[in-house]
């Protein structure tokens, strides 16, 4: 991806982030990153399911998101959903920039994480862990609500 | 009158003639322009595809896993739409996106069906299918089938999709076309929507298109 479609998208992605008063917010223990309205659209049958997360940088310095994992999932990915000359394609993002004192939206139709093959049975209103690793070595938990596949 | 019109020459005969055709005329399309009552009808969607895709046929197999055609679905409008079921984001926000569009057509609901078609059928069972789509809602059917009953129908509707690399934890992804396509009650398509158009405006066009095909 070019530099100019990556900073577009992270525009897009920053704009779509809406708060809501709703949600919990997960303070920064250990790096300066805060993460809100974390959830995952859970599938039936073990399908790959959808992380979504706004996540906010509240340094004065770039984090870079490396990728995620889960003790209630085998694989977390970091992928990204485009739509390009009437088709839609996914596919793997090695690092998402967040910017100094911004923020990214993980979003539907945007960066998303896919989760796949539950290491047990995941119910909607349960909360399942996933952990935020960081270009730095930094890692942030955050606690994902499971909202049913119509969702939104 | 007709007397006298007839004892008048051939040619100012004639002349007469003209105005009167003239009249009849004015008055057809006056009576036409009376008939389509109120302002002409505006749509939110891509309203081209009319007319430019074959009418709605095929032959594959629900969610309960019946051999159906298109025939099963006339008299409702038809949404169609081709995605596969290990497709995280984009499959669930637009089956989502149609189900919110369905509980805003309220009882209207009733005249339409979302066909949600698999490009993936070699993972996409009828059973696997039935478990998807009725996570988001009523009025949507799976419909999935052989490699070759699917390409037919993808190729009907100029609809791509191909499948990707292994993702490196025995999945893989399918690329494939983003179109929803509208069709009226006789098959006919009517209508050409995108993952990217708003719920309110398909719920718009739904809404009108379901009006005008289906009298009160």
């Amino acid at each position: 991806m070019t530099a100019r479609r990556f900073m577009l998208a992270t525009a897009i992605a920053c704009l779509a982030a809406a708060p809501a008063a709703t949600w919990a917010v997960t303070p920064a223990v250990k790096t300066s990153i805060t993460v809100t309205h974390a959830w995952v659209r859970l599938l039936p049958l073990d399908l790959p399911a959808g992380g979504y997360a706004v996540i906010i940088n509240n340094s004065a310095t770039p984090a870079r998101l490396t990728g995620a994992s889960s003790p209630a999932y085998r694989s977390v990915m970091l992928h990204q959903s485009t739509q390009s000359g009437g088709m839609s394609r996914m596919h793997m993002v090695k690092q998402l920039v967040i910017p100094p004192h911004g923020r990214v939206q993980l979003a539907p139709g945007s960066y998303h994480l896919m989760l796949t093959h539950a290491t047990h049975t995941i119910a909607v209103g349960d909360k399942v862990p996933v952990t935020l690793h960081f270009a730095d070595g930094k890692t942030l938990t955050v606690d994902f609500a499971v909202r049913p596949a119509n969702a939104h | 009158m007709t007397h006298a019109a007839h004892r008048l020459p051939t040619r100012v005969r004639r002349l007469i003639g003209v105005p009167r055709l003239l009249l009849m005329a004015t008055l057809a399309l006056f009576l036409v322009g009376c008939a389509q009552s109120g302002p002409p009808l505006v749509w939110k969607l891509n309203t081209s595809v009319a007319g430019h895709l074959p009418d709605l046929q095929f032959r594959l197999t629900d969610d309960a896993n019946q051999v159906v055609t298109a025939k099963n679905y006339l008299g409702k409008v038809v949404v169609l739409y081709f995605g596969y079921t290990h497709c995280p984001d984009v499959c669930p926000l637009t089956l989502t996106h149609l189900h919110m569009m369905m509980q805003k057509l309220g009882p209207l609901a009733k005249d339409a069906r979302i066909l949600f078609v698999s490009v993936d059928p070699a993972r996409d069972t009828p059973a696997v299918m039935h478990a998807y789509v009725t996570a988001f809602g009523t009025h949507m059917v799976g419909l999935t089938g052989t490699e070759s009953e699917i390409r037919a129908m993808a190729k009907r509707y100029r609809v791509a999709f191909n499948r990707g690399p292994s993702n490196g934890h025995g999945g893989y992804e399918v690329n494939h076309s983003s179109a929803i396509y509208i069709f009226g009650v006789k098959g006919k398509v009517k209508l050409l929507a995108t993952p990217a158009d708003s719920v309110p405006d398909i719920t718009h066009d739904m809404r009108q298109l379901i009006q005008q095909e289906i009298a009160p």
